[in-house]
């Protein structure tokens, strides 16, 4: 009988805890109330948004003041999504852009919806549409994309140092 | 060979349960470290780090990691899943090649973020034992079970171990294992994975482990009796645990002739024996006299084991001992693996 046995599965698995850190917790509190906080490096004065894991990693030390950012911000840039995957919820060609917010200094990404792709460009000027306030967790998912503003574009030199 | 010598080490706070994400349990020890040593980031010009990441659940965890180090402008850098003291193996042996001259190593583990008893069963045979689910704990029982039935331990020993080990813990700020408690006592206690008794296994912590090495020119500069590693050498043994004698660890047996313990006498041993019978196993195997040299006196990893950082401990508390003029001759091990599969050892020696 073992002769017949050419193939075995065994999965796998175990529960984690994950903990956010307090370095995160007031990002995600922001969020879980509508507002977008950064924190500030004591060292470089970088503004991070997501204040990722609490820690500037140019400097290695832990961020310190918290800033609210945005919630306006500006494309850096962008990629157009024209490839289907399995499990895509969203209608291609899309974009998916990084946008600096205003008053962070890293970019982060999000969608781009409510124009065509091709009108996207840098330094178009972008702001969020947020899903309604009853779905709000300590998410980023809270925002559903982002849309032009119909500003005039942002000058090169605004963003030019965080591409 | 270059003489190379711990010089600085540094451990976090051992905590049971830390609502710190790793990076952030990573940064103070860091930046404790370099002051201890009183030298700048750009003094190091190697970092390596130990760590899991099915401690987290994340692949690559150990990236983000880096975050901690101020990696600007661009540092040279390494990881190895393993406990810190594989990463200090990695950084001695870049050291030697004269591609570094000091480095900073460190081991980090979030024990608490999720059931250690069976991610350390994922070290085991993937294919054949692993999908088993023993248990780590289980696996340890039945190596202290050969090891109590070919006569080379006993139900006494181990109590005596853990008594000594918490005795001494009270001494060390940073256990989880508290109450000094006689031999007699502790044999009075129920088995929970027999033959172990619950204090024969290991306090699970979250915790971070730091030490910075360096060579002869700059040692004396960082560290006022520098504790130099005269011998360093790792083994292992087979993977499967049905080829071993589990009453015995061949590996630990190599790794110390390798490195030279029993060449003079052992002041002072810090021995990743993370259950209560390994210390008498490892001691057997190494060639240490347990009457003569004495073991663990920072109560050792049965009071805080935080993975991934314990066995770089060990080396850490083994320095301290020559850094504080308490010996002179010191050995510190480190294992992984189920039943002492991996052992590496080194002899550290104040002079």
């Amino acid at each position: 009988m073992a002769d017949d046995i050419l193939r075995i599965r065994t999965p796998i698995g175990i529960d984690y805890t994950w903990s956010s850190g307090p370095g995160s917790v007031v990002y995600m509190r922001g969020l879980e109330n509508g507002k977008l906080i950064g924190r500030r490096c004591p060292a470089c004065e970088l503004v991070y948004f997501p204040p990722r894991n609490g820690i500037c990693p140019r400097c290695g030390v832990l961020l310190a003041a918290e800033v609210e950012v945005g919630p306006r911000g500006t494309i850096t840039t962008f990629c157009v999504v024209n490839v289907p995957f399995l499990g895509q919820t969203i209608k291609i060609p899309y974009v998916a852009a990084t946008i600096l917010l205003d008053g962070a200094d890293i970019g982060m990404q999000h969608l781009i919806q409510e124009c065509e792709a091709a009108d996207v460009r840098m330094g178009m000027r972008v702001e969020p549409v947020w899903k309604d306030k009853s779905e709000w967790t300590p998410s980023l998912e809270n925002i559903r994309y982002y849309k032009p503003t119909g500003e005039p574009d942002a000058d090169f030199d605004v963003y030019a140092r965080h591409l | 060979m270059r003489d190379v010598a711990i010089v600085a080490y540094i451990e976090g706070q051992n905590t049971s349960a830390t609502t710190l994400s790793p990076v952030e349990m990573i940064v103070p020890v860091v930046h404790e470290i370099l002051n201890r040593a009183n030298v700048q980031r750009s003094d190091i010009d190697f970092w390596c780090h130990g760590s899991c990441d099915y401690m987290t659940g994340q692949p690559f965890s150990f990236v983000s990691a880096v975050d901690a180090l101020g990696a600007w402008p661009p540092i040279m850098e390494s990881h190895v899943e393993m406990d810190g003291a594989w990463a200090l193996y990695e950084a001695w042996v870049k050291i030697q090649t004269g591609e570094a001259n000091t480095a900073l190593v460190f081991g980090n583990g979030k024990s608490s973020a999720g059931d250690m008893n069976r991610a350390l069963t994922l070290q085991l045979d993937p294919y054949v034992v692993a999908p088993l689910w023993p248990g780590f704990r289980s696996l340890e029982a039945m190596g202290a079970r050969a090891a109590i039935d070919a006569g080379t331990v006993t139900e006494r020993q181990m109590a005596d171990v853990v008594s000594r080990s918490l005795r001494d813990a009270a001494d060390n700020p940073n256990v989880l294992a508290y109450g000094y408690r006689d031999a007699d006592e502790l044999l009075d206690e129920p088995m929970t994975a027999n033959p172990l008794r619950a204090h024969d296994c290991p306090a699970m912590a979250d915790g971070v482990a730091a030490i910075i090495m360096t060579t002869a020119d700059r040692a004396l500069e960082m560290c006022d009796r520098p504790a130099w590693i005269r011998g360093i050498d790792h083994r292992i043994d087979f993977q499967n645990l049905g080829l071993r004698d589990l009453s015995r660890s061949n590996s630990a047996a190599l790794a110390s002739y390798h490195a030279g313990v029993t060449k003079d006498k052992v002041d002072v041993a810090e021995l990743h024996a993370t259950y209560s019978h390994h210390e008498i196993i490892l001691a057997q195997s190494m060639g240490i006299d347990r009457s003569t040299t004495r073991m663990m006196p920072s109560g050792g990893a049965l009071v805080a084991n935080p993975l991934m950082a314990a066995g770089l401990a060990r080396f850490g508390q083994a320095a301290r001992q020559i850094f504080k003029g308490n010996a002179d001759r010191a050995v510190a091990h480190a294992a992984q693996g189920a039943c002492l599969q991996q052992n590496i050892v080194a002899v550290l020696e104040g002079n």
